[in-house]
């Protein structure tokens, strides 16, 4: 039963508005004036079409932590949040290590119906760091699993590292690494900085992920093998990638919207809410990291949408979890944080918040440009909505730890379209 | 005076000085027969203690009992997330009690911060963690002043009349040791300084905080150089768990960089003082003789903290026991 929609107006990356025809699951038609007696018209006069967003980077927290997230609320957040695809993290209880588990989160996700879901295998078998999971049993299993992580974790050893950038490469599959030198981050709190040795809490030095990134980049420049980076933190971290891209390695890199908007100062009360792994850096950090998102030396924004139970956060510092929830304001933050201060166009959020994570993550059907024949997954953003704050109570997680909580960021997304049905309309969810 | 006593930094001079001020007319009340005031009658001072620690919260149940306050001992002892409650529902449970102060000693550094999110009475930090522990540094601005300011360096006579109002302008004050971890160290580098002494911080650089330089005073290498020019030597307590962490190489060696032995005490100049905020470990960082001699500070330094706790209270409890009584 396939919806017929007509948008209106709508200004594609922020271009000159025209109308878009969805039928039959795809983009059918773009032009002024379009015909479509059989399709419900959306008056998207004002709004920006952007290609589904695709994010490469969320704990779904199902199965095991239901109390957090499950996948289907899980992804009507990430529909709200203007997402079409999202990749699950496989810190799930049981880890999602074998194909068992892969693929009762991709069904849990087809049932749920709001994106689609792309789980991600564990590189190491209880992400214990020591044995490889059955990769390959994960790649050809129905979730079709291409990306590998224990995110969470670092896979510290080098030479367990080396064998898996090498194996996943039989089924162009991506190592992404949480990149933590364990020994140098026993106990960390914070960022290694001035704000940390004020407050007393355990440093946690750029050095860390820095040596991490630089290691794996010389592996996967040794083996020829493809290793993403997750949630890059330090204006190290990027002049190493920057090296690594200019030397031909296949390195690719995230960083989350929290990195690009907000500091370590944040800690000063001791609030857990911003406690995170990798943890808030320095604003010179920040600004090293949105020239890198801006000039593509960091290729995609990925949310690390990290739910938690109240207890969990209701805390002392050192007691709490770390991680924030980050799917519905992910692209308000990016606007803020990018569009606002003319770093990226709506063309350049395009391509790092749905093009070139589709492509990382190789998602078939997304990430696609906004084109006649494309599947019809779309985005809707009111970017002339006034500036509101945010409250994680009306948010659709299960989970209330926004660290933007009550911090006012522009606009809004209006509607999302999963291949040409309507999930999000009037910026809600429409079941 | 803030509402609560969390970081020695939220004291301004004017408060720090108050406090020292009502330490020393409270330090008289010590010499007569009648050691309690009724001031604090009616209210209720919980010492919350997550750490052992028998002599901080025997220093605060005394200076609470002298004002008359009722108190509890709440002892927590252990991880209040691994095992137990909450550090919430323990708040809430105070809170229910109708704790007026609470004392809190925790591991985790800002657990007190945490804490006035959740109860409706004042908190007073009793150590949290590597933070701080602002009632220490008060005590040891109050011996401070006690032996050094006023009065010709005549000390323990007297009714500290000439001391009142000063602060410790131009004093030359070196805390040397595991600087990194220590609340003691965090909380001495803030009050001294807002009082007008120069710190200077020894340590060894594996244990020398993270941007330092951004703290008030200096920092150095060399303990010798800086005895020389020291009015106060501040020896902190190596832990045993840095003992066997990289920190350095052996015990051994950290004695001889960084130990105050007699050999060293005799580079001080002649009015300098050592201090030691206890327990100490003797024969590591301070030498028994060292520890034992007149220079030493360390038993004033315990009978002070009874008389600046108790002046931390009654200025931060007195208004609210005005009111109920």
């Amino acid at each position: 039963m396939s919806e017929e929609w007509l948008i209106a107006g709508a200004s594609i990356l922020g271009g000159t508005p025209t109308d878009i025809h969805l039928k039959d699951g795809v983009i059918s038609e773009i032009g002024d004036n379009l015909a479509a007696p059989g399709a419900t018209v959306l008056d998207a006069r004002g709004l920006i079409a952007l290609p589904g967003l695709v994010d490469l980077h969320t704990h779904l927290r199902e199965p095991g932590r239901e109390d957090a997230e499950t996948v289907e609320t899980g992804t009507r957040a990430a529909a709200l949040g203007g997402f079409t695809a999202v990749h699950a993290m496989a810190n799930t209880e049981p880890v999602a290590d074998t194909a068992g588990v892969v693929e009762q989160v991709w069904r849990l996700g087809e049932q749920a119906g709001y994106v689609d879901v792309r789980p991600v295998g564990a590189v190491t078998v209880g992400l214990n760091g020591r044995q490889l999971a059955e990769l390959g049993a994960m790649a050809d299993s129905a979730a079709r699993v291409r990306v590998f992580s224990d995110d969470g974790f670092c896979v510290a050893d080098p030479l367990l590292m080396r064998r898996a950038l090498e194996y996943v490469k039989a089924f162009d599959g991506v190592i992404a690494q949480h990149a933590q030198e364990p020994r140098l981050t026993e106990g960390a709190q914070l960022n290694e900085g001035e704000v940390a040795s004020r407050l007393g809490l355990a440093g946690w030095p750029a050095a860390a992920e820095e040596a991490i990134i630089a290691r794996d980049c010389l592996l996967a420049a040794h083996v020829d093998a493809a290793l993403h980076v997750c949630h890059v933190s330090t204006a190290g971290s990027v002049e190493i990638i920057r090296w690594a891209k200019g030397r031909g390695v296949q390195v690719t890199a995230e960083v989350t919207p929290h990195h690009l908007l907000l500091t370590d100062d944040l800690a000063g009360d001791y609030n857990p809410v911003f406690k995170v792994n990798p943890p808030l850096r320095t604003k010179a950090d920040v600004d090293a990291l949105r020239e890198a998102l801006a000039d593509g030396t960091i290729d995609c924004v990925a949310t690390d949408h990290a739910p938690h139970p109240v207890e969990a956060k209701e805390t002392e510092w050192a007691a709490a979890a770390n991680g924030m929830t980050g799917l519905e304001t992910a692209l308000r933050v990016v606007h803020k944080a990018m569009v606002e201060t003319g770093l990226l166009d709506w063309a350049g959020v395009a391509d790092r918040m749905s093009a070139r994570p589709a492509a990382i993550g190789r998602v078939p059907g997304h990430g696609l440009p906004v084109a006649p024949g494309s599947p019809a997954n779309i985005t809707l953003y009111d970017a002339r909505a006034a500036a509101t704050p945010v409250d994680p109570t009306a948010h659709a997680s299960k989970s209330r730890n926004s660290p933007f909580a009550g911090m006012a960021l522009p606009g809004g997304v209006a509607a999302t379209f999963l291949r040409g049905t309507a999930t999000v309309l009037d910026g809600k969810v429409t079941r | 005076m803030n509402r609560h006593l969390i970081s020695a930094g939220d004291l301004s001079r004017d408060d720090a000085i108050l406090i020292l001020d009502t330490a020393e007319e409270l330090a008289s009340v010590e010499g007569r027969a009648i050691r309690k005031l009724p001031t604090l009658r009616g209210l209720t001072v919980v010492n919350l203690f997550y750490e052992d620690s028998t002599r901080t919260r025997t220093s605060f149940e005394a200076a609470a009992k002298r004002l008359s306050a009722d108190v509890i001992n709440f002892s927590a002892k252990g991880s209040s997330v691994a095992k137990g409650e909450s550090l919430k529902d323990t708040a809430l449970t105070l809170e229910a009690m109708g704790a007026d102060a609470v004392v809190i000693r925790h591991e985790a550094s800002g657990a007190p911060r945490r804490l006035t999110d959740w109860v409706s009475g004042r908190v007073v930090n009793a150590g949290d963690g590597t933070h701080e522990h602002p009632t220490q540094a008060l005590l040891d601005a109050f011996t401070i002043r006690q032996r050094l300011v006023g009065g010709e360096g005549n000390t323990l006579s007297g009714s500290g009349a000439d001391r009142r109002g000063q602060g410790l302008d131009g004093l030359r004050v070196t805390i040397v040791g595991d600087v990194l971890h220590s609340r003691v160290a965090r909380s001495n580098v803030l009050l001294l300084s807002t009082l007008g002494a120069q710190v200077t911080l020894v340590a060894p650089p594996t244990l020398m905080p993270h941007a330092v330089e951004t703290w008030p005073g200096r920092a150095s290498y060399d303990l010798d150089a800086e005895l020389r020019k020291s009015d106060v030597v501040m020896m902190l307590r190596v832990q045993q768990e840095r003992m066997n962490a990289a920190y350095f190489p052996t015990v051994r060696e950290y004695r001889r960089r960084y130990g105050l032995d007699a050999g060293r005490m005799a580079l001080m100049p002649e009015h300098a003082i050592v201090m030691h905020p206890g327990p100490m470990n003797r024969g590591v960082e301070i030498a028994a003789e060292v520890a034992d001699s007149d220079r030493s500070t360390i038993v004033a330094q315990v009978a002070n903290g009874v008389t600046v706790r108790m002046a931390v209270l009654y200025l931060m409890l007195g208004g609210a026991g005005e009111e109920t009584s």
